[in-house]
């Protein structure tokens, strides 16, 4: 439980590394978690051969979802588009190297529901895109 | 008289568990659900266990008990609001579904497209969209009260919203994020001398002080049980008699029918006329006790010590710097203290007190535009019941501190 608060969140929370919104990008997506209203923005610019160039978040929200956001940005850096669809739940909880519950869980995962939502182009940012 | 804490919170067998080992409960969220006491538990587990049997029509003994049970509970909760008839008392499943009712039977039979009905903008959820769908299927009006930066009612706004006949004033008794009590008697009346029917959401108001519905002259007040130490899955709708005789039927099905052919049906009368289906028998007992129960402790002394705790909670709250409780001054609130934390969202507040047992809630608390009102997403809010003690108050500010800590 105390883990939920380690340095390293507090840290990317306080003084995120990657939040922003690249103008001109390939691929930008935002929604809200309804429960808490927390938000976030993914903008990424794509290069030839398909894979991730850059890559920014933006948005509000609590410690989990604002630094889930910046280690998500950060690992998809030079990760084909195909590598990206197939990022999951496991992998935004490695990130975090922490367990959640089902509450926080939302928190931590709205960044890769955007992100997918986005890569797939899709209109919205299902749940089941991050089971 | 005050009130006996401890004998108090011994009657709540859940405020004795610990959230994990060495780490009592510190309960800070009966605002969005009340804990039970025992008397509660064991009138619903005694019907079980006893007079289990369905209501009305049933000749046998377990019937007959079962149908005294549930109707004798109709009648301790109409007289805790003083109604003048338990008749005017409408079980359904909550103050949602009050509401719903309302906007469904009401509202459909009596409201046309440009109607105006005027709502305020401190409203839960539950009292803006039954209107707001109501709006996109007859065309009505809404026009809102606006909060004032102390988060207290306009009311010379509400006085020009009157002038514009409204048919329905609908509005909260008291704000379950600001804690607000709003003047329900003088808005009551406003409405009346401008020809509008009125409707108070009761769910933070008859809990936690007594609430007259003769005295208010409400036209409907709507409330739930699991916000005055009842169950879950019941809650109440009053309405004045001449309304919810002329009122169409709401939900159709067996117990609200009086005769039914293969193409045609009577209403029952009042309340079984709004009462289809098999109700919630043993919450409505468990209701019925909950109502003994507070009773038994005195509304009056409930609100007292709620008063006490929330004065106290906010004056030490405000001592942490980077906090800053929102609603009025503690004279015109009742037991509920919403705040920010400068640089912590409240999801992180909530989650750091937990780790001491402290329950608060985090979010908007399903009144998102009152939120948005004051520029914020959400807020933590505690708040308090009559079991709630000063150093739960203080475990809450230690708590926060540790937040402060933890963000330097």
């Amino acid at each position: 439980m105390d883990d939920l608060y380690r340095e390293q969140i507090i840290e990317r929370y306080k003084s995120p590394q990657y939040r922003g919104h690249l103008d001109p990008h390939d691929i930008q997506f935002e929604d809200d978690n309804p429960l808490c209203g927390d938000h976030i923005e993914i903008t990424i610019r794509v290069n030839g051969d398909d894979k991730v160039a850059e890559a920014a978040f933006d948005g509000k929200g609590c410690a989990i979802s604002q630094a889930s956001a910046d280690l998500l940005i950060e690992s998809i850096h030079g990760k084909s588009l195909e590598e990206v669809k197939a990022l999951g739940k496991e992998d935004v909880l490695d990130l975090l190297g922490i367990d959640l519950g089902p509450v926080r869980l939302k928190c931590a995962l709205l960044s890769l529901k955007v992100l997918k939502a986005g890569v797939y182009g899709l209109g919205e940012a299902t749940d089941d895109l991050v089971d | 008289m005050g009130l006996d804490i401890t004998r108090i919170r011994a009657d709540f067998p859940i405020l004795n568990r610990e959230a994990r080992s060495g780490v009592p409960v510190v309960y800070l969220d009966s605002t969005a659900t009340a804990q039970k006491p025992t008397a509660v538990i064991e009138a619903m587990d005694a019907f079980y266990r006893r007079s289990n049997a369905n209501i009305h029509r049933g000749i046998h003994t377990l019937a007959e008990e079962a149908t005294a049970m549930y109707e004798g509970a109709r009648e301790k909760i109409a007289r805790f609001v003083n109604a003048p008839s338990a008749k005017q008392v409408i079980y359904t499943r909550n103050t949602t579904e009050s509401i719903n009712l309302v906007a469904y039977t009401w509202a459909r039979a009596n409201l046309k497209s440009d109607d105006l009905v005027i709502l305020t903008e401190m409203e839960h959820h539950s009292n803006l969209v039954p209107w707001q769908m109501l709006k996109a299927e007859r065309g009505i009006r809404l026009e809102f009260i606006p909060v004032t930066e102390e988060g207290l009612l306009d009311l010379d706004e509400y006085r020009a919203l009157l002038d514009q006949s409204p048919k329905l004033v609908s509005f909260t008794h008291m704000s379950n994020v600001l804690g607000t009590i709003n003047p329900a008697e003088e808005i009551i009346r406003l409405a009346h001398e401008a020809g509008a029917i009125t409707l108070v959401d009761g769910a933070q108001s008859v809990p936690h002080f007594p609430v007259d519905v003769q005295k208010l002259d409400v036209d409907f007040l709507a409330f739930s049980a699991h916000k005055m130490v009842g169950p879950t899955g019941i809650g109440i709708l009053y309405g004045k008699r001449g309304l919810l005789e002329e009122m169409p039927s709401f939900l159709g099905g067996g117990d609200m029918i009086k005769t039914v052919h293969l193409r045609e049906f009577t209403p029952n009368s009042l309340p079984h006329k709004f009462e289809a289906g098999t109700p919630a028998i043993a919450e409505a007992i468990g209701f019925g006790a909950a109502v003994d129960y507070l009773t038994s402790v005195g509304m009056d002394t409930i609100a007292a010590h709620e008063h006490e705790i929330t004065e106290y909670a906010i004056e030490r709250l405000e001592e942490v710097p980077g906090v800053k409780v929102f609603g009025p001054s503690v004279q015109h609130k009742g037991g509920v203290a919403a705040f920010t934390f400068d640089g912590v969202h409240p999801h992180d507040v909530a989650q750091i007190l937990d780790q001491d047992g402290i329950a608060v809630r985090a979010g908007h608390h399903c009144a998102q535009p009152l939120h948005e009102k004051f520029g914020i997403t959400a807020t933590s809010r505690a708040s308090f019941y009559l079991y709630n003690t000063r150093e739960e108050v203080d475990k809450m500010i230690e708590g926060i501190y540790k937040v402060k800590e933890i963000f330097g």
